[in-house]
């Protein structure tokens, strides 16, 4: 499913601008279209630059395995687990600007160094945010912290999960590469930071790099959901289409969010980024108020 | 048994330099130094392991005419620190076979052989010692014979600098213990080192012991306001001897407050929350500092700061838990410490001894005039990357571990109680650390490792066996802490019973507090993943080679490659308030200006901006007592003359003399 949020997402923004757009299922396409290429590899690389997009592809899967999806629980779920979760990201981080400095091109330089800054700030937003739920629903693993049953929404929970979740939406926009933070259409240009990062990798490389992002904005996006509605109904079946829509509708405010906002200059970036963090972490004091 | 191994281990470290000493012993000085340090760790290592099998904690007492008995034993927190100080002893011994051979540096060879073994001699004496005054002459020897390995090559200005305020930071500390010890003598009624039983002390009195502790171990460790001898005396030592440094030397400063607070049944629970405070600013102000140096090896040593800091959480959360006697908090947080301990003293020395790798055959440090490397040094390029994902604290290796523990103690504070909301602010800074530390591993990895050669040094090669083999040593240690961390828990428990043993777990072990079998079957099943799908994904037949692509540049360069400090420019600009670089660039006048250079460099800012400042202020405050400096011989007999008739004068009944003349 993961690819069909860019779908979404393009088609979105596809009728904001008055096209019609490429098809839903384009990124599909794409991404088997680019299994089954050749690739060029860049004389300066080692084998970090081949196992780069790979090692990313299999953090963020497992990453993935410890969210709870819809009504489902988690595969693996265990005390600190949202600790690994993140800490998985930081890897994928590692190789992926690793990876993108092996070509030695300024270029792919310039979106790691950038990625990297970025990361600095998102990473403490998403941790104020765990530790608020983490206060919130007194358990330490991902699958019962974002499950946990909420008998009432009282103004007392209801406050905090909304700036939560602010936060968290810049968050997710920020480590998915969207726009305010970045631009994924311009290819080539100065003003990138993921594409710029994966500008020498082609063919399956390209396409497991392209299929794990589309990975991380949709468990990230899961993550999220769970903080907007936090309530479930007893049917499992209902659950998992609410799960479904709700995915199609975040991806839509994705494209309406990249329709109707430029992107941010480099320098302001961070302000955004720590406003994510003063969201989450002012959700924390409500909490402990 | 195990005491006399480590006894044992011990001479054998402070006789191991001696036979370089003696006349027309060259060239086997330095092989008969390493056999005897390697019998000495082998004993060491020996000895310390069989604390953890056998259940006895000798104590062993002799007569010190002077001051009475002296006590020297051996249990878990000794032997887990005296562990990393005969590994890193004696691989840094091997190591310094290929690193500074006696042929090579006839000067100063011996002497670094000499002091290497009185450091980790003296090392061993500190942790055995249950006696406050052999505590502290095996803290001298240990910080006396690291000036000398400092200073190793003392021909070069700069190292004599970094010595000497090495050399001044270190008595501070030792000042500041001698009185910590007499009063402690004072209070107690004897320099042992035992546990009080009750609490008989005033609260002022704890505070003054707090205060002095901190500042005699904290110079030692480096916490954040008293690091401002570290950076430069590591970055200047060869690198074995830094590695030792960073690694081990720092944690006598660690294992000092650890010990000093296992001496109190009660705990104020301020101390724990100025610890933890103290942490945040050394993990983030260190890694800060650390992504803007230019140097690699000053760029680890900021990263030891960074290191320490954790470490510092760790304990806080310990003694948070002493505090409110919740055995949870203790044990996750003296874990994390304890664990943070062996893991920093095995990837620094590792990273250490890979930057040193690269130096000995590039001979610069400079990251920005490296790159490349990873093809004509693969191995220590391999090496580097493991030290560096975990040093990060990332996943599969044992960084993550030690930091979960952390982690996890802190979430337990945030979901028990309320009132320690500043406490709860470790978390997010520890992302920021964690985060941080990225970024800086990325710069310098991509910058010395991969990319094209930024200077034509086409003669660069792997460096010899005898450096390789203990950077893969200490490599797989790393690793195998990471994937198996369960197997080190039972340690781990057992220090943490002996430092606080009135505590009542109640069934709580680390292995239910942490989730480490789960931690461990994931970093496999990562691993595993990673290599099979790479290997089925990345078909090097399917692929061609071609140069990389520069929007169609005719002929990139190395110089266009993007350098490690414009990588980290941008987190620099962003945090100047802190780290005030300093730039001088180049005004350019003409149409057609002439080649210019560029140079920023953030300096050492506690030292740059408060205590140099300082104490030139304090000169020139006693600069009118300049009047009476002349150098004259002559003004200085008048000087001593005054003296004498004042001296003479103040005796002088001058009451009696009066009364006298006037009754005649």
């Amino acid at each position: 499913m993961p690819p069909l949020l860019f779908g979404v997402i393009n088609k979105t923004k596809a009728w904001f601008a008055g096209r019609t757009g490429m098809p839903l299922l384009q990124p599909y396409y794409d991404i088997i279209k680019l299994m089954r290429k050749g690739m060029v590899i860049s004389d300066t690389t080692t084998w970090i630059f081949r196992f780069g997009p790979v090692i990313t592809l299999m953090t963020v899967f497992i990453a993935g395995l410890l969210v709870p999806m819809g009504s489902f629980d988690a595969p693996f779920s265990f005390t600190g687990d949202l600790i690994l979760f993140t800490y998985l990201f930081g890897l994928s981080r590692f190789f992926t600007t690793a990876s993108a400095l092996d070509t030695g091109s300024s270029f792919e330089g310039m979106g790691s160094s950038r990625e990297v800054t970025f990361a600095a700030f998102s990473e403490p937003a998403l941790f104020f945010a765990f530790a608020a739920l983490v206060k919130m629903s007194g358990s330490f693993s991902l699958s019962s912290m974002l499950h946990s049953p909420l008998e009432e929404l009282s103004i007392d929970i209801a406050a905090p999960l909304v700036l939560l979740a602010i936060g968290l939406y810049i968050v997710m926009l920020a480590e998915s590469c969207r726009i305010p933070v970045d631009d994924p259409n311009t290819h080539l240009e100065l003003t990138m930071i993921h594409e710029a990062m994966v500008l020498d990798h082609s063919g399956p490389l390209f396409g497991i790099i392209s299929y794990a992002s589309a990975l991380k904005l949709f468990i990230l996006g899961t993550v999220l959901l769970h903080v907007i509605f936090p309530f479930r109904i007893s049917i499992s079946w209902v659950n998992w289409l609410l799960y479904i829509l709700e995915m199609l509708v975040l991806a839509v405010s994705i494209g309406v969010v990249e329709s109707v906002m430029a992107r941010l200059q480099m320098k302001h970036v961070p302000y955004l980024l720590i406003s994510a963090i003063l969201f989450c972490a002012f959700g924390f004091v409500l909490i402990f108020r | 048994m195990s005491l006399l191994l480590i006894c044992t281990a011990m001479v054998f470290a402070v006789i191991s330099g001696f036979p370089g000493l003696l006349p027309y012993s060259s060239k086997w000085g330095q092989k008969i130094a390493f056999a005897l340090m390697s019998v000495s760790a082998v004993t060491g290592l020996l000895g310390s392991g069989l604390v953890f099998f056998l259940n006895s904690n000798p104590t062993f007492t002799f007569p010190w005419p002077a001051v009475g008995n002296c006590i020297i034993g051996v249990d878990e927190l000794s032997a887990f620190f005296l562990i990393p100080v005969f590994l890193i002893g004696g691989l840094g011994s091997l190591y310094g076979l290929g690193y500074w051979p006696q042929d090579k540096h006839p000067s100063n060879s011996r002497k670094l052989l000499l002091f290497w073994g009185w450091m980790v001699g003296g090392m061993a004496l500190l942790l055995v010692s249950r006696d406050a005054l052999a505590f502290l002459l095996g803290w001298e020897l240990m910080a006396l014979s690291a000036f000398f390995l400092v200073t190793t090559e003392d021909n070069h200005l700069e190292n004599r600098k970094a010595g000497w305020i090495y050399l001044i930071s270190t008595h501070l500390g030792t000042l500041s213990l001698l009185a910590l010890f007499s009063l402690w003598r004072w209070k107690s009624g004897s320099f042992a080192l035992q546990p009080i039983t009750e609490n008989s002390i005033s609260v002022a009195l704890m505070n003054v012991f707090f205060l002095l502790a901190i500042i005699g171990f904290g110079l030692k460790a480096g916490i954040m306001p008293f690091h401002f001898w570290l950076p430069a005396a590591h970055a200047t030592a060869p690198s074995h001897v830094s590695a030792i440094l960073s690694g081990v030397v720092l944690k006598m400063g660690i294992y000092g407050l650890v010990r000093w607070f296992s001496l109190f049944p009660e705990i104020p629970h301020v101390w724990g929350t100025i610890i933890i405070i103290l942490g945040l600013i050394s993990g983030l102000a260190g890694v800060l500092f650390a992504i803007g140096q230019h140097d690699i090896k000053r760029l680890l040593a900021y990263h030891s700061i960074e290191n320490i800091g954790i470490i510092l959480m760790g304990l806080g959360i310990a003694l948070l838990g002493k505090s409110f006697d919740k055995p949870v908090l203790v044990l996750l947080g003296m874990s994390g410490c304890l664990l943070h301990v062996w893991n920093h003293s095995l990837f620094k020395s590792l990273l250490f001894l890979c930057a040193g790798s690269v130096v000995h055959n590039t001979q610069t440090r400079q990251i920005d005039q490296l790159g490349g490397l990873a093809k004509s040094m693969p191995l220590t390029a391999a090496m580097f990357l493991i030290g560096a994902v975990a040093i990060c604290g990332l996943p599969p290796l044992n960084g993550f571990i030690s930091e979960l523990f952390v982690y996890l103690g802190f979430l337990r504070i945030v979901a028990d109680g309320s009132h320690l909301l500043t406490v709860a602010l470790g978390i997010p800074a520890l992302a920021a650390i964690g985060a941080f530390a990225v970024s800086c591993f990325v710069k310098v990895y991509g910058a010395v490792f991969l990319g094209l050669p930024r200077h034509n040094h086409s003669n660069h090669q792997e460096s010899p066996l005898f450096m390789t083999v203990p950077m893969m040593i200490l490599a797989g240690i790393c690793v195998a802490i990471g994937i198996a961390p369960m197997l080190f828990t039972p340690v781990l428990s057992r220090v943490v019973a002996i430092w606080n043993p009135s505590m009542q777990l109640g069934g709580i072990s680390l292995n239910t507090a942490a989730p480490l079998l789960q931690i461990s079957l994931i970093s496999i099943a990562l691993i595993v993943g990673v290599l099979i799908t790479g290997l089925v994904a990345v078909d090097k037949k399917r692929a061609r080679y071609a140069v990389t692509w520069d929007c169609g540049y005719a002929k990139p360069d190395s110089r266009m490659q993007y350098t490690a400090s414009s990588f980290a420019q941008s987190i620099v600009c962003l945090f100047s308030w802190v780290l005030r670089p300093r730039e001088h660039n180049p005004h350019l006048k003409e149409y057609f200006p002439k080649s210019q250079k560029m140079k920023s460099h953030i300096d050492e800012i506690v030292l740059s901006r408060v205590l140099v400042p300082a104490s030139n202020t304090f000169v020139r405050l006693c600069r009118f007592f300049h009047r009476f400096q002349h150098g004259l011989i002559q003004h200085y007999i008048l000087y001593i003359l005054i003296t004498l008739f004042l001296m003479i004068c103040i005796q002088m009944p001058f009451k009696e003399l009066i009364y006298q003349w006037f009754r005649n």
